[in-house]
Order: structure tokens, then C-alpha cells, then sequence
């Protein structure tokens, strides 16, 4: 019980995909710009997170491993993330057309997300089990969610707040991530064994 | 906390009776102490035919008519009207657009009376003086035919919240004598000099929406004037289950669903009427009227209004007669040169500011304020950065956060500001009154609610416009394959001749009178 | 040898499966038609006038919603629906060709019309009555102020004027501080900004 309440906390907090391990930029700065749209990318990523590391563990168990395949590993990893990603293209193209239109290009982006492709690669490196592998990919989807929707709460009043010309847009998208960044900081040494 | 418990503290006195929120400003009730004077009367008299909340009047008289005082010169169209009468003997001069006391300048369709200064009454209405023991529906359509509508400002035809249905049985009446706005001293006025009426014309409301209980609230400011209203009370022996209660004085006390709130611990939630949770609240200057309406057969054409301000001369309260023309009123108060002089129909807080002085008293005119322009907002114009200092929410009586609404307003993301509930801001100006950094949230605000307001007219208009413009394309349509059926039999029957005549079939008459019926509704 | 055979091999199994299930998922998940042309629809004014180039506002919508048309086409519905189109597909606002005139209605000068029904067939929303050799009239409250009844009449007797203003439509303007407009500059410049 211990373990999965550190994997969770670890993979949230103290070692989070976007602010500390600056991975998965780019849909963190792209599909900020409104809460909405923020939730829904955010629900996509984690689907797609949690089903690719429990995937990519039983692909590198089953197949990479007895037949000595691991050159193959990086492939692999991608088709299974690009299979998930075209399948969660589709359903949200079918719930949620408004969705789809402001997700644009950043959802078949998924597939070549760092954070998801890194998640999968850390997993087998790390030589995890089944069930914590499933875990750090499910705490990871939901640190990125975390943050992103955070973010996108701070980019909502900041937007509708008189700021100076210079810091309009960009700029001050990237000085609040940062701020946020050194925040999370804050919670290394979290918990001390 | 409960409202149980709050109430029982209340009542013991460990707790006033206090909203969350408000504020404290300068009090400057300079005409408080004056008794109320009747005005002269004036040769002009101006009835706009809207005065209420509601659908507007439609003039039953013609130019050059003589009408008495207590005629009525105008009928109500529709449910939510009430009519409009003469308020002295004359003759009609003209009925055309004139300015009415709004922020736009803008006018509507009115009345204009000569006054022949006889001041002759019609009489046609029987007083009833058994009103004890009178169908309610029938003093309640009494009060509409006298034309009432709330006078503490909001101007709400009274007779619909004397209505008398068992789905929401009133419990109890709160008679509203806070008068918070600042300058304002009509209403204290009318509860020191007719106390007598003002608690009849409430006995006769209790005895219409059949309860027994009532609370007269009184601001602290304002002693005397619970001193006289507990003594008239007393005298009385049908009110047993009145009290008054003097609440401590805070701006916006008076407002409805504070005061109810502090009364009774019960909030009246959003785009709900007081009477949803078995409440009335009326004016103390309404329930006068009411008694007028009822026992002396007087149809509403005369109201106290208080005439104040930093540049009048001689402030006061005076019984003017509704249709007054404001610049006669300046006048008689020793105010004729309106250089460097602002006009506030209402009070500082709430009340409009008036672009001239030439638009006539109306039902809702409470008090006119003339204040010289240095001591009127003018710190408005030198708006500042927002500092998140966080007063404007502590002030907020309706708990919102003002200072997000005034940033959503201010970049136009409306349905954000629906989302914090924009619509639920009373306008109170509290938040701008405490603003350190000037900044006039309530305008903000303003310009949101009718820019939202705007913008749900136009949806509609654009719904109406595809739905006419869908059914000409169906109609057109129908039209085509009728033509093409047509041509079919008539090339099987004759051999191929002429083509025919008819290109696209025209549109018909009828057509065009059933699409009008079937998107009226969604006009109007 | 062996090796890359197994390499083929499960390569090959993995990605046909995953190729079914996409399959499959296509046919549950299957659109009908483009769900963003009611939506960019809902969001014009609906007056058919033809501004746009597109012969109403249904063809516009379908044309940004699908083939990538400008969002900037729509005269009547001024900047605002711009904006409104702009966030909701996700692209760079673009400004108006055109500014928003005044909302107009059309009036027929009874007295000089000859009945001929023309610009009753021109009326996009049936907003004109009449019938063959009677006078004309427009419905005010129906008009768009499309314009497109004037061009057919022969006599001319259609005359665009400024819909009056009404007291209860009147809607407080933003107040006049030195602040007021910072908000509405940054949206015309950074809306919809990345």
C-alpha cells in the first residue's frame, strides 16, 4: 500500500512529467488556452498514458524480451501509442465535435509526445511490475492533468487582466510556467524514507 | 447558521439583523427633520405611458380633451401594466415621444397636460370602508385600476404581488422603511406624518394575502421615525402580530433580498420572486397608496419626493404631483442654473444620472439630486490598475467577486460572466463606492448585463430568421415538384406543346401569412 | 535469420491487430456528416443577405466549418461573430473586409409600388406581404435588413432605413476611462493566440 501511495505521489508531485522533468511542452502550452479544452486533452492524455505503459509492459514482457527483440523497443512503444491515439482521435471526434476543433493538431500530436513515449520507456528501464507500471503511467497522466489544468485557470484570468504590451501572450505564458515550475519545486524531499 | 438559531438570536437581540457585506456612506440626510410640504401646482404636465415594470400604456384620450384629476388617460396593454392617470384637471395639450428620467436621454411616447388650476377631482370609484369584509381579488383589482407599482424605486405593479394563490401563501408581510441611499428622506418622512395610513394600507394587504403577521423595518438612522411607527401600533388593536424592527443602518439595507435575508435568515434565490418563499415586501410609500386606493378611492397621482443635494439652496420633501416637470421642482428650491450641476433622478448610489432637468417626475422618482460636479464622482474618470485588495467582494451584499466580473466584462467574455453569476449583482455600487483604485465596477457590470441582454435578442431574431428562412426553402421546394408533377400529366395527356406558363411557382398569399403566424411567437 | 523473421513476424501480428481494432473503431465512432456546421450556423445572424459571398448563412457555415473558408466574411454580424466563429474553430481572428453598418429594415413606398410580387419572391424569411397588383409591405419586425428586395423592384420604391433605437434596447456603453478600453484592445489583438 505504501509503494502505490508513493508511485502516485511521486509520479504527481514530487517528479512531475511536465514541471520537473520538463517533458510534454508543447500540448502543456498549447491546449492551455482555455479550462475547457484543457479537461478534455487532459482526459485524452491520460487514457492514452495509462493503456500505453500497461501495453508497452506487456509487449516488452511477451514479445520483446523471449524473442530477444529489443532493438525494436522505440517502434514498438510508437505503434501502440499511435493506435491509442488514433482511437481516442475518433471518439472524441464523435462525443465532442467542439472538442475536436480546438484540440486540433496537438491531439494526433499525442503520438509523438515525449511524455507518453517517456513514461513507457521509464517503466521498462525502471524494471517495473505489471501493477506499478500501470500505476506510474496512471500518476503521470494525472500530474500532467494536474498541471495543465491549472495552468489553464492562470491563463484564463491573465488573460482577461490588464497587463503590460511586452508581456501580452507568449511571454507571460512562459514566465507563469516557469513560476509554476519552481512552485513544484517545492516539493522535492516531500517525503523522506 | 441555521436559520432557526439566527432567528432566535435575533430576536433576544445577541445578533442583529444584518446581510453579509455593505457599506457605510455619509449619511447626508439634510431634509429629515423638514416636514413634508405640498407643491404648487404647474402648468405643464408630462405622463409618460410607461412608468412601471412591464408593457407600456396606450393613450385613451384624444388632443384637446379635458380630463379631472384621477382620470385615467391611459389603459394598461397586457398582464404586467398598469394605467396612467391624470394627476390634475386639464386639458390634453399632445400625446407625443418626450424625455423620460433615463440614463439614455431618450424618450417615450407621453401625455401632455395643461392644467387649468381648478385641480378638479373625478370621482367615479366608491371608497370602501368595509374593506374588512371584501372579496380580496376585488381590492386587488382596485389597486391595479389605481395605478400602482412599487415606489421605493423598482417600480413593480403592486397588485401582481397581492396575489392571492394557495401555491405560495404569503406568511409574512415586511414593510420596507429602511431607506438606505443616502440624501433620500421621503420615506421617513411618510412614516412620521401618516403612520395612521401606512398602517392601514398594510392592515389591508394582511387581510388580502390572509396573514396576520408583519414586520415594519426601520433602519437605526432613523428612531423617530420606530418611535412614531411602535406608538401608532400600539394604538392599534386589529396588529397584535406586527413588531417593528430596527435594523442597523448599512447600506444596501433596503434592497429586497437583503432585507428579506436579514429579517428572516432566508435567501431568495436566483431569478426567484420574495413571494417563492411565502414573503411580501413592499415600500412604506406603496402601502400609503394602497390605502389611498382603497379606503379614500384615489387613484396614484401624487408621491413624496425629496429634493436634496449639495447644490440646492433649500433642500425638502414635497408631495409632488406625478407628471411634474423636474425643472419646475429645481426651480421652486431655488435651483435655475444647471452650469456645473449634475441631476441624479434617485440616490447617489443607485439613481440615474440625468442628462437635463427637463423630464417629468414619474412613479419611481423617489429623489432628485443636484450635485456640484466637483463633488460628484468624479474620481470615476481616473480609473486605476486593479490592486486585488479584495474590499469590492468583502462589500459584495450578493457575495459575488467583483473584481473578476469587472475583467470578464471589461474584454467582453460574457458567458464567463454569466458563469459567476453576473446576473444576480444588484447594482447596489457598494464595490465602486470602496474601490481604492476608482474603478466604476458598476458600470462595467452595466455594460455586461446589456451587452448579454443584447446579444440573447439578437440569438432569438437569428432563430426567428432561420426558421421563416427554412420554411420558404421547404415551401420553395414543395413548389418545384408540384410544377414538375404537373408537367408530367400534362405532357402524358396532350402531346408535347407549349411549355408551362408558371416559372417556380410565386409565392402565395397564404404562404406567407401562415410562415408570419407560425414564427410570431418567437418574436414577440 | 531467425531473428529478423521474429522481428517481421511480431511486427506484422502487432500492427494488423492494431489495425483491426481501428477498424472496428471507425465504424462505432462513425461521423455523420460535419457536426460543426450547425455549430458555426447557431452562430450567424441569420440574415441570408449573401454579403458573404455564399448564397446564405447555411452555405457560409458549411464553408468555414469544411472547406476552410476566411471567418471574416459575415458583414451583419460585425466583429463579433468573427470572434465567436475564430475561437470556436480554433483560428487566428482575422479583421473584418467590411464594417457593420447600422441594423436596417426595407420600406416600401406604397404609394409608388405596382404589385409585382418581385420582391416578395426575393425575401429570404418571407418577410414582405402582398399579393399580385396590391401594395407591398415589410413585416419590420420579421426584416433582416438584407437588402435583397431592393435590387428586383422595378420602380424602385424600396427604400433601407435605420432601424429606430428603442428605449428598452438600450444598453449602457462601456464607461469612458482611461482603462476601459485595454481590455477590448488586447482581444482584438491576442485573441485566440497560442
Amino acid at each position: 500500500m505504501t509503494e502505490v501511495a508513493l508511485i502516485l505521489l511521486s509520479a504527481v508531485l514530487v517528479n512531475n512529467f511536465v514541471l520537473t522533468k520538463f517533458l510534454g511542452i508543447c500540448p502543456f502550452l498549447g491546449t492551455s488556452g482555455k479550462v475547457e479544452t484543457a479537461v478534455g486533452m487532459s482526459f485524452a492524455v491520460m487514457f492514452v498514458m495509462t493503456l500505453a505503459s500497461v501495453c508497452s509492459w506487456l509487449v516488452q514482457k511477451f514479445i520483446l524480451v523471449p524473442l530477444d527483440l529489443l532493438y525494436l523497443q522505440t517502434i514498438f512503444f510508437i505503434l501502440i501509442i499511435a493506435a491509442l491515439v488514433q482511437f481516442i482521435e475518433m471518439m472524441i471526434h464523435k462525443t465532442s465535435p467542439v472538442l475536436y476543433q480546438a484540440l486540433g493538431i496537438f491531439l494526433p500530436l499525442i503520438t509523438t509526445n515525449c511524455a507518453v513515449l517517456g513514461v513507457a520507456l521509464l517503466n521498462v528501464q525502471q524494471e517495473q511490475t505489471f501493477v506499478t507500471s500501470a500505476l506510474y503511467g496512471f500518476g503521470a497522466a494525472v500530474g500532467f492533468a494536474l498541471v495543465l489544468i491549472l495552468f489553464s485557470g492562470l491563463r484564463e484570468r491573465i488573460e482577461v487582466s490588464p497587463v503590460p504590451t511586452l508581456f501580452k501572450g507568449s511571454p507571460l505564458t512562459l514566465i507563469t510556467a516557469g513560476m509554476m515550475s519552481l512552485a513544484f519545486m517545492g516539493f522535492s524531499g516531500l517525503v523522506k524514507i | 447558521m441555521p436559520a432557526m438559531l439566527r432567528n432566535l438570536a435575533q430576536r433576544l437581540g445577541m445578533m442583529a439583523h444584518s446581510f453579509d457585506g455593505g457599506i457605510h456612506p455619509q449619511q447626508h440626510k439634510v431634509s429629515a427633520s423638514l416636514h413634508s410640504e405640498a407643491c404648487p401646482l404647474a402648468s405643464l404636465y408630462t405622463l409618460p405611458m410607461k412608468m412601471h415594470i412591464g408593457s407600456p400604456c396606450s393613450p385613451i384620450v384624444a388632443v384637446g380633451e379635458r380630463v379631472l384629476r384621477g382620470q385615467k388617460i391611459a389603459k394598461s396593454e397586457g398582464y404586467l401594466s398598469v394605467p396612467v392617470h391624470a394627476p390634475t384637471s386639464g386639458r390634453i395639450l399632445r400625446i407625443e415621444k418626450a424625455a423620460i428620467p433615463h440614463p439614455s436621454g431618450m424618450g417615450i411616447p407621453s401625455i401632455v397636460i395643461e392644467a387649468d388650476g381648478d385641480d378638479n377631482e373625478e370621482q367615479i370609484l366608491e371608497p370602501i370602508n368595509d374593506w374588512h369584509n371584501t372579496d380580496p381579488a376585488l381590492l386587488r383589482e382596485r389597486v391595479r385600476m389605481c395605478g400602482l407599482a412599487g415606489l421605493g424605486g423598482a417600480v413593480f405593479p403592486t397588485f401582481i404581488k397581492l396575489v392571492q394563490d394557495s401555491r405560495f401563501a404569503i406568511e409574512t408581510v415586511i414593510l420596507n422603511g429602511i431607506e438606505c441611499e443616502p440624501w433620500l428622506t421621503n420615506d421617513h418622512r411618510l412614516m412620521l406624518e401618516y403612520a395612521d395610513d401606512i398602517l392601514s394600507g398594510l392592515a389591508i394587504m394582511m387581510h388580502m394575502v390572509k396573514t396576520a403577521s408583519a414586520i415594519i423595518a426601520i433602519e437605526e438612522n432613523k428612531a423617530d421615525a420606530a418611535l412614531v411607527m411602535r406608538e401608532a401600533l400600539a394604538a392599534r388593536d386589529d396588529m397584535a402580530e406586527v413588531r417593528v424592527v430596527v435594523l442597523p443602518t448599512r447600506y444596501p439595507q433596503g434592497s429586497e433580498k437583503q432585507l428579506i435575508y436579514s429579517l428572516t435568515g432566508r435567501e431568495v434565490s436566483a431569478g426567484k420572486l420574495p413571494i417563492h418563499i411565502g414573503v411580501l415586501c413592499l415600500n412604506v410609500g406603496t402601502t400609503r397608496a394602497v390605502y389611498q386606493a382603497v379606503v379614500k378611492a384615489k387613484a396614484l397621482t401624487e408621491r413624496m419626493v425629496t429634493i436634496s443635494g449639495d447644490a440646492i439652496a433649500q433642500p425638502g420633501n414635497l408631495r409632488v404631483r406625478i407628471g411634474t416637470p423636474m425643472r419646475y421642482l429645481f426651480g421652486l428650491r431655488g435651483l435655475e442654473n444647471f452650469t456645473g450641476v449634475r441631476i441624479l433622478h434617485g440616490g447617489p448610489m443607485m439613481g440615474e444620472l440625468l442628462r437635463h432637468p427637463d423630464v417629468p417626475v414619474v412613479k419611481s422618482t423617489n429623489g432628485m439630486l443636484a450635485m456640484r460636479e466637483a463633488s460628484f464622482m468624479g474620481a470615476h474618470t481616473q480609473e486605476q490598475a486593479c490592486i486585488r485588495c479584495g474590499h469590492c467582494s468583502e462589500a459584495c451584499p450578493s457575495s459575488l467577486v467583483p473584481n473578476l466580473l469587472v475583467d470578464q466584462c471589461r474584454s467582453d467574455q460574457f458567458e464567463k460572466a454569466e458563469a459567476y453569476n453576473l446576473f444576480d449583482c444588484i447594482e447596489c455600487g457598494a464595490c465602486s463606492y470602496v474601490c481604492p483604485s476608482n474603478i466604476p465596477l458598476v458600470h462595467y457590470f452595466r455594460y455586461g448585463k446589456g451587452q448579454i441582454a443584447q446579444q440573447r435578442r439578437e440569438k432569438v431574431f437569428a432563430e426567428a430568421s432561420r426558421e421563416r428562412s427554412e420554411y420558404r426553402d421547404q415551401r420553395k421546394e414543395r413548389d418545384k415538384q408540384a410544377l414538375a408533377a404537373k408537367r408530367k400529366s400534362v405532357r402524358k395527356t396532350h402531346a408535347p406543346k407549349v411549355e408551362v406558363v408558371k416559372e417556380n411557382g410565386p409565392t402565395t398569399a397564404t404562404d406567407v401569412v401562415n410562415n408570419d403566424k407560425l414564427n410570431k411567437g418567437n418574436i414577440e | 535469420m531467425m531473428g529478423l523473421l521474429y522481428a517481421l513476424l511480431s511486427l506484422g501480428a502487432f500492427a494488423l491487430l492494431a489495425g483491426v481494432v481501428l477498424a472496428v473503431a471507425q465504424k462505432v465512432f462513425h461521423v455523420e456528416g460535419d457536426p460543426m456546421v450547425d455549430k458555426v450556423d447557431a452562430l450567424l445572424p441569420q440574415t441570408q443577405c449573401g454579403q458573404c459571398g455564399y448564397p446564405g448563412c447555411k452555405p457560409y457555415a458549411t464553408a468555414v466549418a469544411s472547406e476552410g473558408a476566411e471567418v471574416n466574411h459575415c458583414v451583419p454580424g460585425g466583429e463579433r461573430t468573427m470572434l465567436a466563429i475564430a475561437d470556436l474553430m480554433g483560428v487566428e481572428p482575422k479583421a473584418l473586409e467590411q464594417e457593420a453598418t447600422a441594423p436596417m429594415v426595407a420600406f416600401v413606398r406604397e404609394d409608388e409600388c405596382i404589385g409585382c410580387t418581385l420582391c416578395i419572391k426575393a425575401c429570404p424569411v418571407d418577410a414582405i406581404i402582398g399579393a399580385p397588383k396590391q401594395y407591398h409591405t415589410v413585416l419590420a419586425a420579421h426584416c433582416t435588413g438584407c437588402e435583397l428586395c431592393v435590387e428586383p423592384c422595378p420602380v424602385d420604391c424600396i427604400d433601407m432605413l435605420v432601424k429606430p433605437e428603442l428605449i428598452e434596447h438600450w444598453a449602457w456603453p462601456l464607461p469612458k476611462t482611461r482603462r476601459s478600453k485595454l481590455g477590448h484592445e488586447r482581444r482584438e489583438n491576442h485573441a485566440g493566440h497560442a
